[in-house]
């Protein structure tokens, strides 16, 4: 096995308020890894972190091998050919049509002819069980489980060899939620990717991933294969997974 | 004591915002001069920015140059100077009045929506979406609009001055007397190049400020609907008042007063 990612005692902060406090995480090529942990515990600042859009304070972050943490603008442009992403809000562009929000890394990033990466979209788009008349509506128009799949169409546009999903099901119904969970694992095998998943939905979870990790107060402190989350002997774990008020995580009111 | 550092914190304040707005100029002058440079998104600009200001711009300006007839000749009717109307209203609304009515109205209408639209995209992480997409925010967002707001500007003010002045011969050869031929004739043969020239310098500038603050405000908005008020609040004020000071600038250095 040979790690796809690497976070090395990455911190951030905002100014007084540490977020992150030395994450220590490894994302093996093929795998997919679920990092669970509380709401404002810092897991969408770690993943943009790994994505560049936040550059940490200290630490190293790795990606096949190649040291990315400072790397930006031009530079970095390869690397982020790499990455796809499904964004908590989807993030969708509500100035474009759906098939141009799928299309969109593929003309504007990778220079692609419209006509083609049209094509494209309406494929991806059919992947998430969305049929060619959506591919002309606007964001707006679609409910939130709809732009959720468009999200994940246009996160999966290029064939990414990394896909990122920050808390993929949050705000669906459970239905949906499910839907939702399928189409990420019938894709990701698809594509063949490496994913990194944020949530706090622990059957979204269990679902989606084959190993997990624990984030609490700016650290990972517990990780392994997915079978064993039940097993883990931690009782910060216990107390998150089910879901229980009285333990050693103690809810701060302001976040 | 308090008082002392309340004026500290906002002093430090300010000189935090400079540095900010500084580095922002700095980063997206940079990407104007680097590829990719996106002309249909350029060409969708000019058309929201300059093309769908028209309307207000000429409105303000039509009525700007008819109040300023009525006010030279009434002002002049005290000298018995009142026969000038025609060559100060052509001199007041090119040099001034035209650039600035037409830059407020811009300021208002486009800053604003330039600050509410990428402020919402700031909140809802579109923005950081364009970055995972291999897109650079800065050449995607802030280039087309400040490159359409430069090339817009001048020419709206170009048709604002003739409305101006048109405005000032419709209340003169109406209501005060004037003869239409006089008074055009008097208005070409008074007005110099340079009087145009120095406008439309003033309108290139003013939309540069104009696209900056609403860029600069809505890339820096946080925490949802309420900072995207705040954000779309602030462009429109900014730029407002750094139209004004430019617009002073701009007449000391093209008039070497
Ligand atoms: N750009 C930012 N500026 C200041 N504080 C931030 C910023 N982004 C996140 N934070 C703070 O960091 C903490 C963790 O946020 P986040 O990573 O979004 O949590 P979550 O685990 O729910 O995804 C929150 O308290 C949030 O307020
Ligand atoms: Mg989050």
């Amino acid at each position: 096995m040979t790690a796809k990612i690497q976070l090395i005692g990455v911190k951030k902060r905002f100014g007084p308020k540490v977020v992150l406090d030395g994450i220590d995480l490894t994302i093996e090529k093929g795998s997919s890894l679920v990092v669970i942990g509380g709401s404002g515990t810092g897991k969408s600042v770690m993943i943009k972190s790994v994505l560049g859009i936040l550059t940490p304070d200290e630490g190293t972050i790795l990606v096949d091998g190649q040291d990315v943490t400072h790397l930006r603008g031009a530079a970095r442009d390869p690397v982020m050919k790499k990455f796809g992403m499904l964004f908590q809000g989807a993030a969708l562009f509500d100035s474009l049509p759906v098939w141009e929000n799928v299309a969109f890394g593929l003309i504007q990033g990778r220079g692609m002819a419209r006509a083609k990466a049209k094509d494209v979209a309406i494929q991806k788009l059919a992947k998430v069980g969305l049929s060619e008349d959506v591919a002309y509506l606007s964001p707006a128009e679609l409910s939130g489980g709809m732009q959720k799949r468009v999200g994940l169409a246009r996160a999966i546009a290029a064939d990414p060899e990394i896909i990122f999903f920050d808390e993929p099901t949050t705000g669906l119904d459970p239905i949906m939620a499910d839907v939702i969970n399928e189409l990420i694992v019938s894709t990701v095998k698809d594509v063949g990717a490496t994913t990194l998943s944020i949530t706090h939905d622990m059957a979204s979870a269990r679902k989606i991933s084959d190993h997990i990790a624990m984030i609490y107060q700016g650290r990972i402190i517990w990780s392994g294969p997915t079978s064993q989350i039940d097993h883990s002997g931690n009782p910060y774990v216990d107390q998150f997974i089910h879901g229980r008020a009285e333990g050693p995580i103690k809810m701060a009111v302001k976040a | 004591m308090n008082i002392l550092a309340g004026i500290g914190r906002a002093v430090l304040g300010l000189l935090a915002d400079i540095g900010r707005l500084t580095a922002f100029t700095g980063r997206t002058l940079a990407a104007c001069v680097s590829p990719p440079i996106y002309g249909r998104l350029i060409a969708i600009q000019v058309l929201r920015i300059g093309y769908f200001s028209l309307p207000v711009v000429g409105l303000t300006a039509f009525f700007t140059g008819g109040a300023l007839a009525l006010q030279i000749y009434l002002g002049g009717n005290r000298y018995g100077a009142e026969a000038i109307v025609p060559q100060i209203v052509v001199l007041g609304i090119t040099r001034e009045l035209g650039p600035v009515i037409a830059g407020l109205m811009v300021a208002g209408r486009v800053a604003a929506a330039i600050a509410a639209e990428i402020g919402t995209m700031k909140v809802s992480e579109q923005i950081d979406a364009l970055t995972t997409l291999a897109t650079n925010p800065m050449k995607y967002l802030v280039v087309p609009r400040l490159v359409a707001a430069v090339l817009s500007m001048p020419i709206l003010v170009g048709i604002a001055d003739s409305i101006g002045v048109f405005g000032g011969y419709v209340v003169s050869t109406q209501s005060l007397g004037f003869t239409g031929s006089i008074y055009l004739k008097n208005t070409v043969d008074f007005a110099t190049r340079q009087d145009i020239n120095s406008g439309l310098i003033k309108a290139a500038v003013f939309g540069f400020i104009i696209a900056l603050m609403g860029c600069y405000h809505g890339f820096n908005s946080k925490g949802g609907a309420q900072g995207v008020g705040a954000a779309t609040t602030a462009a429109v004020v900014s730029s407002s008042i750094l139209i004004l000071a430019a617009n002073y600038l701009l007449t000391s250095i093209l008039f070497h007063t």
